[in-house]
């Protein structure tokens, strides 16, 4: 069978930029980055106090009581990104159409927020017990898991946990699947929601969180933010979608995921810049045929020049002419959402002619010298776009994006 | 001018270990990297050390804990050798002193 195209019929999102989709557009639009002090977690003894949440949030507008008891906010945002997705889909999940639906979810942390206050309890407070539902609770497939229930989907669901890679990882896998007829329907995306102290320890132990904002590819640039939300796609046949008259958003023409087998932090741009041009191959692109790069673009002294320099090596001069942008400068670092919060941005950039900015920026760094579109959101008609998700552990996954 | 005695002959040379702070340093180096204590000496760069950031990360932890102080990530950023290590050290537990 030969493949089928795949387009993208559905979109939903919650973040720090808004509790959906449109609200979320409107923010990446403004360049408005939506980074303040944290009050999930008591961060003031600690060396950063910056975070970007979803705020706002009221778990009981969206869920029955028990599901607000039994699901962590990382599952909870999940489901509301999906729902979002499948009512812009207006898709119903027929007994036949059941079976051949996926979900296939990305998550870094999924509920260690859970994991954390269990072990407050037992560890801190002397407790002899913790929650009955901690281990479902905290189970990075939750989002998955409970996607399928909301919806009734029986066929093929699983969790990706490639740290900051997550969501690429899953969006490609199930874009693959739907692609090679495995199924014919998907949910794809990243939900995440980071957000607790002993979480936060961690990142502050690592020495790459921002004591203020985050400014990629900025030369005064000092470290990540980290973020929190869900977006979720749905992937569909381009023929069928078009049979059914739905509106379709973009469509996915590539994806490309590769390691690089160094170092446990450090990226490797070779490792980038190959799984750059496998995305590009796979979707049947010639670098000068990319207008836009939704950059993975953390902020940090080592991710920025090492990510321009993949770009100029899977893009050879046509680099000096991508228009690229770290929408991480305004949602934060979604982490396992990451991949999945920017894929929205670059369809909506694509769909809707405007390349959403690299906010906060300052200051060119002569190491990354790229067109990072700084502050202001720029009008462009781009057929084709990437977006690049680097993770720790050297893992990469690229996905290409096509103009609807 | 040290009139105590000195502690057990350690592998580090004499020139280096020319202070209690400047030895312990040294030894957390050697420890944490899993390198001979003679290879680590107060003109090492992190180059010729072999330390990379994740290295440098794990090194200032250890030195934190040793000597009960607080290494900022903006002074963590700019240690690059073994002599900038052992004088932002010295500097912290100066401040820590004048601060009791």
């Amino acid at each position: 069978m030969a493949d089928r195209r795949v387009a993208i019929t559905g979109m939903g999102m919650i973040s720090a930029l808004g509790l959906n989709l449109e609200e979320n557009w409107a923010s990446l639009k403004a360049g408005r980055a939506a980074i303040g002090r944290i009050t999930l977690a008591d961060v003031s003894s600690m060396k950063f106090q910056n975070g970007a949440e979803v705020r706002g949030y009221n778990p009981e507008a969206h869920f029955q009581s028990n599901q607000v008891d039994f699901w962590d906010r990382f599952a909870q945002f999940a489901v509301i990104a999906a729902r979002e997705a499948m009512c812009k889909a207006g898709l119903k999940i027929t007994p036949d159409l059941s079976e051949q639906t996926a979900v296939v979810t990305g998550s870094c942390a999924g509920g260690q927020t859970t994991e954390d206050i269990g072990f407050v309890d037992v560890y801190k407070k002397g407790g002899s017990r913790v929650h009955p539902l901690t281990i479902p609770k905290t189970m990075a497939n939750a989002g998955a898991s409970c996607i399928s229930m909301e919806f009734g989907i029986r066929g093929p669901a699983y969790t990706v946990s490639t740290a900051c890679s997550s969501a690429n990882h899953a969006i490609g896998q199930a874009f693959w699947m739907v692609r090679q007829g495995l199924v014919d329907l998907a949910i794809a995306g990243g939900s995440e929601a980071p957000f607790s102290f002993g979480i936060l320890k961690a990142w502050e132990a690592m020495r790459v969180v921002s004591p203020d904002t985050c400014r990629p590819f900025s030369r005064d640039r000092k470290g990540m933010v980290l973020g929190e939300g869900a977006a979720m796609l749905v992937l569909e046949p381009l023929e069928a979608a078009r049979v059914r008259g739905a509106t379709i958003f973009g469509e996915l023409v590539g994806f490309g995921m590769t390691s690089d087998a160094e170092h446990i932090t450090k990226p490797s741009a070779e490792g980038a810049a190959l799984a750059i041009r496998h995305a590009m191959r796979d979707a049947r692109i010639a670098p000068q045929e990319v207008g836009y790069i939704n950059a993975h673009g953390t902020g940090t002294p080592v991710n920025d020049p090492t990510e321009t320099q993949a770009i100029r090596l899977a893009l050879g001069p046509h680099a000096n002419r991508v228009a690229v942008s770290s929408t991480k400068s305004m949602h934060g670092h979604g982490l396992g959402a990451a991949g999945a919060l920017e894929a929205v941005a670059t369809v909506l950039a694509l769909k809707r002619n405007l390349l959403p900015p690299t906010a906060n920026y300052n200051q060119l760094d002569p190491e990354c010298d790229l067109d990072v579109i700084p502050n202001q959101a720029r009008t462009a008609e781009v057929e084709y776009a990437l977006s690049n998700s680097f993770a720790f552990g050297g893992l990469n996954a690229v996905l290409a994006f096509r103009k609807a | 001018m040290a009139t105590e005695p000195q502690p057990k002959p350690l592998s580090v040379s004499a020139d280096d270990a020319s202070d209690p702070v400047t030895e312990k340093i040294l030894r957390i180096i050697a420890t944490q990297k899993r390198i001979p204590p003679e290879q680590v000496h107060l003109d090492s760069s992190f180059e010729q050390l072999g330390l990379d950031s994740l290295d440098s990360v794990n090194i200032l932890f250890e030195l934190e804990g040793a000597f009960d102080i607080a290494i900022s990530d903006e002074r963590a950023r700019t240690i690059r050798s073994v002599q900038e290590m052992v004088a932002g050290v010295k500097q912290l537990i100066a401040q820590k002193a004048g601060s009791q």
